[in-house]
């Protein structure tokens, strides 16, 4: 019993991780406050890591926790406690698109889930999930500088081009707050509207 | 059941997930955080081939979808900011005047 167990635990806690990340997205279209949707997401990413570890590609799992809970959701979370908490928006939740929104995501899950379950067994047939040979980090880096360097390089530049980006949308509003006769948003944004229409 | 086909469903219902996030939500950032799932949904897909076909190219294909990711998110919350600045609200249906 126990060693039967112990044979199958990872697959049984891959299953115990997945249901977990579903849980974890299924919160995030229930709960209203945005932080507790953000401390959903992280719950769900850090499943999906142990997913990751659990079919052998460890340093994505190491990569998923630490950019994207580590970075990307760190900096989501810092946006929502710069933002107001009393806004209309977090009381109110939905908009008005709930039933066609919610039927819409169900037919595109059906007719996504009907496909790929048409086209597995002939793609997965004899090989699926035996192989199970992990690639290490070694071939990937190898790979990965041998093969995709333009890619690579690429990234390097997007990320450059996002820093450019974010610097230049601030400046835009740090001229357009320094333009408002004091520095407060109420003013900052009445002043956007002069500014506006003076160019109109 | 396959553990292939259990993972490829859990990506697929997380892309689902994200994309009725992104339509039937109204504040802003939850919708970025539904687009974020969108994303792992995709990467989750992506290392399951992987997983199957034991080649690398879909391990660096999540990588630099991790890298977009990244990028994407450090672009899209200063333009929340921006928006917050002019509306005072992360309320979606505040936003019309955008439609031009």
């Amino acid at each position: 019993m126990i060693e039967t167990l112990l044979q199958n635990l990872d697959t049984l806690l891959l299953y115990l991780f997945a249901a977990c990340a579903l849980i974890g997205a299924l919160l995030m279209l229930i709960l209203p406050q945005p932080m507790r949707v953000a401390l959903a997401l992280i719950s769900t990413m850090v499943f999906l890591g142990g997913v990751y570890g659990l079919l052998g590609v460890h340093f994505i799992a190491a990569f998923q926790v630490l950019i994207y809970v580590g970075a990307v959701m760190v900096f989501m979370v810092y946006a929502i406690m710069l933002l107001d908490v009393r806004d209309p928006a977090y009381t109110r939740s939905y908009s008005k698109l709930v039933v066609p929104g919610v039927a819409a995501g169900l037919l595109f899950f059906g007719a996504l889930a009907y496909g790929l379950w048409n086209a597995l067994p002939d793609a997965s047939g004899p090989t699926g999930a035996t192989t199970g040979a992990s690639f290490g980090l070694q071939q990937f880096a190898v790979a990965f500088l041998n093969e995709y360097w333009l890619h690579f390089e690429l990234t390097s530049v997007l990320l450059v081009a996002a820093v450019v980006a974010a610097l230049a949308v601030i400046k835009v509003s740090a001229a357009k707050g320094a333009q408002s006769p004091m520095g407060t948003p109420g003013r900052a944004a009445s002043g956007t509207d002069t500014s506006r229409r003076d160019r109109g | 059941m396959d553990k292939t086909q259990v993972l490829l469903a859990l990506a697929v219902a997380l892309f689902a997930i994200g994309l009725v996030g992104v339509i039937v939500r109204r504040n802003v950032l939850v919708m970025l955080m539904c687009m974020e799932l969108m994303l792992n949904g995709v990467n989750l897909s992506l290392v399951t081939f992987a997983h199957q076909a034991a080649s690398n190219v879909g391990a660096v294909l999540v990588f630099l979808v991790f890298v977009v990711a990244a990028a994407e998110i450090s672009i899209a919350i200063p333009i929340v900011l921006l928006l917050v600045r002019n509306k005072r609200t992360l309320d979606l249906s505040a936003y019309t005047d955008l439609k031009g």
